[in-house]
């Protein structure tokens, strides 16, 4: 088993990670490029990712760099915008067979290096603007886009709720951005902003697979540079809203299945060191098939397929998703707050938190046998402002106590529950 | 043990066929922190008629029985078997697809116990009355979950309006009116008859020693006795060449419309060097034409016809096969003319040396890529070996094809007669 090694480097105003591992066929490049949610500026992050991808300078139409991405043995560009706490974070990805596994091929790694730096800083533009048809073209596919999310019962349950749970707070804004700010948005304007981006953003460049580092330097260095500016990208302190009361919003959808989603403030991110508690807190309560709230709502009450928790690490929150029958709202919701209250009792044996730990550790340690997965975890240190590598992960999980489970699990708080249900009487077609 | 090595890949496989009839595969990767193993039956949704091992009538079992089986494995008697992987750090999971059903496992430790419990939970069935009833309420919310998606909705609108009779026609969870009447005697005879060591594959790949996993799983095999296998008879109806319906038109709740075209295969239960061709061909030209940046995407891009969600897919089956291509388009109908003109006129295409040597590189490249999943090594492997193919010969097979048989395969893909449009859409007023 490989231990992981990340090299950093601070060259050309690009922060370079340099991860050499042999477990892969493929060298995967990522790009990251970090500033802080804001209203202003979302729907243009939300744009710029499909914009790159479209054409460079030098493969001006899709068609022609799609041709040269075939031509590198099948590369795989993709590029998309999330958000990570308050944080919004475009990534731009790059896929390449490692040459070694194909007889005859030489020059891939260079020619994807220069192909990715392309994508990333010289983009298919002129003094006014992205192409223009281009442009227009992504505006249409991205309000289809936002459009969409409503046929996607889950997701769209999933951002009503933080849309009602963090009104007053940066990390309710949509991730695909806003109808209203695309149409009055201008070709210029975004490529003013995305000249912005270059030159104030963080951004980080992640290098992973069997490859030798002095060659990739070289490249680098040949190929990619920005000047910093000082801008407006440092990130705004998270904004930690107590829980003044409690809320219940019921909407009502032409649906088969209810969908009951309820959010919980943590009051403990990856800055804190109870977070390998929270982690563990969330995999006794809902991480697994062998947590309380799988066993509880779906195998001894038949409530639910689904039940299940997830973490938002960094801004604090903690999310239950199910899919219910429409009747079984009150009594799912309470059988979810029992699960709450039973994790604050400590009702859970040494045995079932060992086991959990385990199960933790082996979906980290099976993450990192993802390149992406790797990445993404190595990644959350920059978001959190904290350094943590794998090992210490992997051992602050580890070392959880009982005790520190309980501890972290008093200070969850419930915030809002969220019913999607269907029309009273009516059965959708 | 047979011991065969693959050095352009880098890859070692051990294979035996054991005295009962179990087939194992395994394939140490000793650089992977994880390890997966996969339990497979040649048994899906599609294999609803048959005669029962040791009778001779033949007889049809309600729809989704398969799954229903799927569900019901992990629960014993006296315990569930999620439980029993949760104990030892593994994450379980299983599928059903049309004519597999498969029960899996993911850990980073203790994986020749893990192996054992995931043989032992399969080898021994417990099936009771009020189990069965329980279950059925899950599965009940599992088909409504589906009910409310509109791209399964899209992907089973599409298979139903291709195929007449086959059983791929089937939704493979069943309808909530079907699985009522399934009881535990229907379980246990589907269960004797396809769940023989014969009908089954036994696959492990990743960390872990190879000479002791052998034996364990050899020594665990030899204790347990198992009827003698007869010849399994599955019956399936004539399926004429044409599709079922040329349009067929879902309404649901959507705020976009989705369509999908369908093509059919013409033949089917192929010899393994034509099925293969077949295969491999038939994924290359849908990729050549409808990957983004493809001659035809690009068409339908500028025609301002589809959007990110544009997609397709292939999947070549022993006694059945079909192509999808779809997207979320707010003109279905003008879509669904233009793919059909656009298929249609491939019969006449001329590729280029040029153009087919970039193919078979983007089809080496995205097989190298996808075998750094250790799940997608398993599966394929398995699926490739059902019909007599070797996975990790692949890439030479690719390397092998030529121009001719690039345009012979063109020359016969497409025919008006099988191909079907299917469409959902918000119902009208």
């Amino acid at each position: 088993m490989d231990t992981i090694q990340e090299k950093r480097l601070d060259e050309q105003g690009l922060k370079l990670h340099f991860i050499q591992s042999k477990k892969f066929k493929t060298i995967t490049f990522v790009a990251k490029i970090k500033a802080k949610l804001d209203k202003e500026t979302i729907t243009k992050r939300a744009l710029l990712p499909y914009i790159l991808k479209q054409g460079t300078k030098t493969y001006p139409d899709r068609s022609a760099l799609q041709l040269k991405l075939d031509d590198l043995y099948g590369a795989v560009l993709t590029a998309d915008g999330g958000k990570k706490g308050e944080n919004h974070i475009i990534t731009i990805r790059l896929e390449f067979a490692n040459e070694k596994f194909i007889p005859d091929a030489s020059n891939v790694m260079d020619e994807a290096i220069r192909l990715f730096s392309e994508v990333l800083f010289h983009p298919n533009a002129g003094k006014n603007g992205f192409d223009d048809a281009v442009f227009k073209r992504e505006v249409g596919t991205l309000k289809q886009k936002i459009n969409a999310i409503q046929d996607d019962k889950m997701s769209y349950a999933n951002m009503r709720l933080i849309d009602e749970m963090c009104k007053e707070e940066a990390y309710q804004l949509h991730v695909h951005g806003y109808e209203e700010d695309l149409n009055s948005l201008m070709n210029e304007d975004l490529y003013n902003y995305y000249q912005q981006m270059l030159k104030q953003d963080e951004m980080d460049i992640y290098v992973l697979g069997d490859f030798v580092e002095e060659k990739v330097k070289h490249i680098i260095k040949d190929t990619m540079q920005r000047t910093v500016q000082q801008g407006t990208s440092t990130v705004n302190a998270v904004t930690k809203k107590p829980v003044s009361e409690q809320q219940e919003i019921i909407e009502k959808q032409q649906v088969q299945q209810a969908k009951l989603h309820i959010g919980y403030r943590t009051n403990t991110t990856y800055q804190d060191d109870a977070y390998f508690a929270l982690q563990v807190f969330n995999g006794l309560f809902g991480g697994f098939p062998s947590s309380k709230l799988f066993i509880n709502v779906r195998e001894k009450n038949s409530l639910a397929y689904y039940a299940s928790s997830r973490l938002e690490s960094h801004k604090g929150l903690l999310f239950v998703f199910s899919g219910i029958a429409p009747d079984d709202f009150e009594k799912a919701r309470d059988i979810i707050r029992l699960q709450v209250q039973a994790m604050k009792d400590g009702d859970f044996t040494e045995q079932e938190l060992n086991e959990t730990k385990d199960l933790i550790i082996n979906q980290l340690k099976e993450t990192m046998d993802h390149p992406q997965g790797l990445i993404e975890i190595l990644y959350q240190q920059v978001i959190g402002k904290r350094l943590m590598t794998p090992t210490e992960l992997l051992d602050g999980i580890q070392n959880v106590t009982k005790e520190e489970v309980v501890q972290v699990a008093g200070k969850v708080e419930e915030d809002t529950v969220y019913l999607l249900t269907s029309e009273g009487g009516e059965q959708g077609e | 043990m047979n011991k065969q090595t693959y050095e352009s890949i880098g890859e070692t496989l051990y294979s035996e066929k054991l005295d009962n009839g179990l087939t194992v595969f395994l394939l140490p990767k000793p650089e992977m922190t994880k390890s997966f193993g996969i339990f497979s039956t040649n048994y899906g949704s599609i294999d609803q008629t048959f005669v029962p091992l040791g009778e001779s009538a033949e007889i049809t079992v309600p729809e989704g029985v398969a799954h229903f089986l799927e569900h019901k494995l992990f629960e014993k008697e006296d315990r569930d078997v999620f439980a029993d992987f949760g104990k030892q750090g593994a994450s379980p999971n299983a599928y059903t697809s049309f004519t597999k059903t498969a029960y899996l496992f993911s850990a980073t430790s203790q994986i020749e116990k893990n192996v054992e419990t995931l043989i032992d939970f399969v080898q021994d069935p417990y099936f009771s009355e009020q189990s069965v009833e329980k279950e059925k309420g899950i599965i009940a919310q599992e088909i409504k979950m589906y009910d409310d998606q509109p791209d399964w909705q899209a992907f089973m609108g599409t298979i139903k309006s291709m195929f007449q009779n086959h059983p791929v026609k089937i939704d493979i969870a069943g309808t909530v009116e079907s699985i009522t009447s399934i009881t535990k005697d229907d379980l246990y005879t589907c269960y004797h008859t396809f769940y023989h060591p014969e009908n089954m594959t036994l696959f492990v790949v990743g960390n872990f020693e190879v000479e002791q996993m052998m034996e364990m799983i050899t020594l665990n095999q030899k204790e347990k006795s198992f009827d003698k296998m007869a010849e399994l008879k599955r019956d399936f109806p004539e399926e004429p060449r044409e599709v079922a319906m040329k349009e067929n038109t879902i309404h649901m709740p959507v705020s976009i419309p989705k369509c999908t075209i369908g093509i059919k295969d013409s033949d089917t239960e192929l010899e393994k060097e034509e099925f293969l061709r077949r295969d491999l061909l038939g994924s290359m030209i849908l990729s050549h034409f409808f990957s983004t940046g493809g001659e035809f995407y690009q068409e339908l891009y500028k025609a301002d016809l589809i959007d990110d969600s544009f997609y397709f897919e292939t999947n070549l089956e022993r006694n059945f096969g079909y192509s999808m291509i779809g997207s979320n388009t707010a003109k279905p109908e003008e879509f669904a003319a233009k793919i059909k003109e656009q298929l249609l006129s491939t019969k006449k295409y001329a590729l280029t040396d040029e153009v087919f040597e970039r193919m078979k590189k983007k089809k080496i490249g995205q097989l190298l890529r996808a075998m750094n999943s250790l799940e997608f090594i398993a599966n394929k492997y398995i699926h490739y070996h059902t019909m007599g193919i070797n996975l990790f010969e692949i890439i030479p097979a690719i390397q092998g094809l030529s121009l001719d048989d690039a345009q012979a395969f063109l020359k016969e893909w497409i025919a008006e007669e099988r191909l079907a449009v299917c469409t959902i859409s918000a119902a009208k007023g």
